[in-house]
């Protein structure tokens, strides 16, 4: 609560101390229901018109030893009245369900800010796993800090002991009493989590009775409570008028893919295998059979990528989804779709690597193997989402550019963006643009017809359908005599076939948006970015700027082929450091495309996205230099 | 179906010169495919064939249908998108030991395992014939190539075995020197609803010539095989003089008259039993060796289930739009 604090009087009498934004973040067991009661504060803010950012942080254990420094599962949320674009750095309120959530995320809480903790978890067992040789609730360790001790789990208990519930399921409402006390800290209101519930639970009325009378003593315990300092509120934030809703990114990109193929007039296909963190595109689409939609969950990767490039050949709107070691197993197929020319999309979710890595944190780390990661000369256009919602935008954009350029496309997105949240202003697919997918060839052209005829605009070949009759043609993976897609091993065939396929590529430059950049156009600092560190970049630039520093973010969407004044914005700026969290792979592709250039970088292999606070740092220094 | 064009192999036969060595048992393949195809009643461009790598998979480029030459081991993922997408084509899945049981044997066992309803042709040679000469999945124990000088000491994989216990509901075998048998195996396994598997015991004149001379050499085929049909005793033999009995713990070979065996110890073929346990039997028979449809099972296939599913939800689903899904739940406006 580092803004602005100015007293306001609410609905009800109280004096409320209003706030700019607000990073809240829930701790607890992995079973705990952080993530549920985590999402129920954001959607209840933005119901309120807060603008938010979400980031949920879980283990790769689905119920790790309860207690254990391992099975800790947070989710933090940021609100505001003013425009937010990361889930925040520094936690204002966290919440920590029991002595390990306390160990693993009080760093992330700088001194004077409020901590809740339950504190009947803090026994000496507990303590005991979470590596605590004393309890830090009854030493001065944070004295600093306004702790708030609740005996959450004894109160939760003796609101629901006439219920008659065993005793894992009151265990299971605790939660909703720490989500009570901190509604009540920021004066959100209850209904539209007692609502959530009813759907939730309605099936079971004691289970549902439990959790609202747990909710709600949680509430008037802070009200209460002499011990909370006071009751917040954060104001609506000034958004563009419309219609919103909160989206997750994977659903966002779900949703991408329905639009397009709605929009091209194409059956939609899904050939997948369940990895983290990509698997909630596949459980998405599979929810919308209704529209003609197939999701064909495969024996592994390479039947997922296959079977969705014999859906492109047949003329479904084909995709796969999956993350780097998926992507690594797919690479053969993607050569085949390259040869072929057939549309296909491959959605990366990346996550920490090399090999199994780290699966449920973030990294840009595949970058190079989207653009590279192939046998042979093997170009395909790599795109990237830059924000939960236009996870939407890159589906569709990425299904747009398949279809009229008869061309693999890999859409990166990550581990950050796809489980995190944000406001989503809808548009209809009636406002999308449109699409045109590659044509079919033209009756009564079957005599001259050849399956390696071209587009003279785009270079892309037609999209002749098994079932039309007299197109009938092969395709494989096998070098292709241009025109007549015969199998041809001459030499200069072969060095014209590897150019064209470069060039149809390349000339996609034509077909998408220039650069635009954020804060200054030109000057002293460039920073360049890509895909899911957008928020904090954007952030960070937009700071720097307003305080009278001469500095503009250019955020890549396009990484292959680049946008086409990408080397008239790179002139225009004295010095140019790129930002993204591997060691350095942007950078080098674009030492290799813009070698006149120094390009400067700034690196972070943490499995966690960039903090406003080190790239403000970072940037800073960068400024003072020159 | 009166519109259908009168078409003759010819009309299936495609531009391209066939580069397979000369004797290979691949031309009878395709002789007999081309031969088979104008007998199934459909459209030319409804056949799909689809294949993976190796000298089977040349296969598509001599047809004139539609065609996908895919990567190794793979066929079985590329024709089951082709089929998903659309159901109404026939379609053809072209491959061999080394290409669908080495590197495509899990995708193999799960588009049976599916019972998505592909036709998978196996060309078994019991070696690896484009890269010139290593053993396979099915070359036998012992057997001398370029990568097992000494003997092969990997024991085989039966494909009848492994059809049948990957829950194959049709799985039929044909030796390569028969056209017109094949041509009608070919037709029976395009009738049938359902993954339709067919091993063709194919000889590679260059690397393992004559694999299976010693059943299948005109010479001693009658002696050696036993031609199963549905519904009929299960003789064999020049004279049909011999035959096959159950003999309460596994399959025999017997000759009518002698040990007072007659004909009503010759147990009759029954393809469509759902139980596979005597289809079972029949795989591990090595004399006589067994050829023809040992199994034909209807059971409702994979892109069947799908559809079913797709269209009730459709009926059910109150979104008829994607602007109905984007709007949904909880929305709130600004």
């Amino acid at each position: 609560m580092s803004n602005d604090e100015k007293t306001v009087v609410g609905a009800s009498d109280t004096a409320k101390i209003k706030l700019d934004h607000v990073v809240i973040r829930f701790a607890g067991d992995s079973g705990d229901g952080m993530q549920l009661t985590g999402s129920q504060f954001s959607d209840t803010s933005a119901m309120l018109g807060n603008d938010i950012a979400t980031f949920p942080n879980y283990p790769a254990e689905i119920r790790a030893p309860e207690g254990s420094i391992y099975g800790v599962s947070g989710f933090q949320v940021h609100i505001g009245e003013v425009e937010i674009s990361t889930p925040g750095d520094d936690v204002d309120v966290l919440v920590a369900m029991n002595p390990a959530a306390l160990k693993t995320n009080f760093n992330a809480v700088q001194q004077g800010k409020t901590i809740i903790v339950d504190s009947d978890e803090f026994t000496s067992k507990n303590l005991a796993k979470a590596g605590y040789d004393r309890n830090p609730l009854e030493d001065d360790s944070m004295g600093s800090y306004v702790i708030i001790k609740a005996p959450i789990t004894q109160l939760s208990r003796e609101a629901i002991k006439d219920i008659g519930l065993d005793n894992n399921s009151i265990n299971r409402t605790r939660n909703m009493f720490a989500l009570g006390m901190v509604f009540w800290m920021f004066s959100r209101p209850l209904d539209y989590t007692i609502k959530f519930l009813e759907k939730k639970f309605g099936h079971k009325p004691n289970i549902f009775e439990a959790n609202v009378r747990v909710l709600k003593a949680g509430y008037h315990y802070a009200e209460t409570l002499e011990l909370l300092p006071s009751a917040f509120t954060v104001l609506p934030a000034k958004m563009t008028e419309g219609t919103y809703r909160i989206i997750m990114g994977n659903m966002a990109t779900a949703w991408g893919f329905l639009a397009a193929a709605e929009k091209s007039g194409k059956q939609l296909f899904l050939g997948s295998y369940p990895i983290t963190p990509a698997s909630d595109i596949l459980h998405e689409l599979s929810a919308h059979q209704h529209f003609g939609v197939v999701t064909f969950q495969a024996e592994d990767e390479i039947a997922g990528i296959c079977s969705a490039i014999g859906a492109s050949f047949a003329g479904d709107l084909a995709i796969t989804t999956t993350s780097g070691p998926g992507l690594a197993l797919k690479s053969e197929a993607i050569g085949l779709a390259v040869m072929t020319e057939l549309p296909l999309v491959i959605v990366n979710v990346q996550r920490g690597g090399p090999s199994t890595g780290l699966p449920t944190k973030t990294e840009q780390a595949d970058l190079l193997q989207a653009m590279y990661g192939r046998n042979g000369e093997s170009p395909v256009i790599v795109i990237a989402a830059s924000t939960p919602a236009n996870c939407f935008d890159f589906a569709y954009e990425a299904s747009r550019l398949a279809m009229e350029h008869m061309t693999p496309v890999i859409l990166l997105t990550d581990g950050y963006i796809a489980n995190g949240s944000a406001p989503w202003r809808i548009r209809s697919v009636n406002d999308m643009q449109a699409i045109k997918p590659a044509a079919a060839p033209a009756p009564g052209t079957e005599a001259d017809w050849m399956p390696y005829l071209r587009d003279p605009e785009t270079l892309a070949r037609q999209w002749a359908l098994p079932g039309t009759a007299g197109f009938e043609h092969r395709i494989g993976g096998l070098e292709k005599e241009d025109f007549t897609g015969h199998i041809c091993y001459e030499p200069d065939n072969h060095e014209h076939m590897v150019k064209r396929r470069a060039e149809k590529v390349q000339r996609v430059e034509n077909f998408i948006p220039e650069l635009q950049l954020d804060g200054a156009e030109s000057g002293d600092l460039l920073v360049i970015g890509w895909g899911g560190t957008y928020g904090s970049l954007h952030v960070a630039v937009k700071s720097l700027h307003e305080t009278g520093h001469s500095i503009g973010l250019a955020h890549f969407n396009y990484m292959n082929p680049m946008p086409r004044n990408t080397r008239e914005v790179l002139s225009r700026f004295k010095k140019i450091v790129v930002c993204e969290l591997n060691l350095g792979q942007f950078a080098t592709l674009l030492r290799s495309k813009f070698p006149e250039f120094q390009f400067m970088q700034y690196n972070k292999v943490q499995g966690l996205p960039f903090t406003v606070l080190e790239l403000n740092e970072h940037l800073g220094a960068l400024l003072q230099k020159s | 179906m009166s519109d259908l064009p009168n078409y003759t192999f010819k009309d299936f036969a495609s531009d391209q010169e066939v580069r397979w060595c000369p004797g290979c048992g691949d031309y009878v393949i395709l002789r007999a495919m081309q031969k088979a195809l104008p007998m199934m009643g459909r459209r030319r461009e409804d056949f799909v064939f689809v294949s993976g790598i190796g000298c089977s998979s040349r296969f598509p480029y001599y047809m004139n249908t539609y065609g996908f030459h895919g990567i190794h081991g793979r066929a079985p993922g590329i024709a089951t998108g082709v089929k998903l997408a659309n159901p109404k084509l026939s379609v053809w899945v072209i491959t061999g030991d080394g290409d669908g049981l080495a590197i495509g044997g899990n995708h193999m066992i799960h588009a049976i395992r599916r019972n998505i309803d592909l036709n998978i042709i196996l060309f078994n040679n019991k070696i690896y014939g484009l890269t010139k000469g290593q053993f396979s999945p099915t070359s036998d124990i012992g057997q001398k190539t370029k990568s097992s000088p000494y003997g092969n000491t990997q024991p085989p994989f039966n494909f009848g075995e492994l059809a049948l216990g990957s829950a194959g509901q049709f799985y039929a075998r044909v030796p390569d020197n028969n056209p017109n048998d094949m041509a009608d195996i070919f037709v029976e396994a395009e009738k049938h609803k359902g993954t339709s598997v067919v091993e063709v015991l194919q000889n590679c004149v260059i690397f393992n010539d004559g694999a299976f001379d010693n059943v299948v050499d005109k010479s001693v085929r009658e002696d050696m095989l036993l031609y199963l049909k549905h519904g009929e005793k299960m003789l064999f033999g020049k004279e049909k003089n011999k035959g096959v009995r159950f003999n309460g713990r596994q399959l025999e070979a017997v000759t009518l008259g002698e040990n007072g065996i007659t004909e009503a110890d010759i147990i009759v073929h029954d393809a469509y039993d759902p139980n596979p346990s005597m289809h079972f039997m029949l795989t591990q028979l090595q004399y006589p060796l067994p050829v023809g449809i040992f199994r034909c099972v209807e059971m409702p296939s994979y892109e069947e289930r799908v559809d079913v599913q797709v269209n009730a939800s459709k009926q059910r689903s109150k979104f008829k739009t994607v602007d109905d899904v984007l709007f949904s739940g909880e929305t709130y406006t600004v």
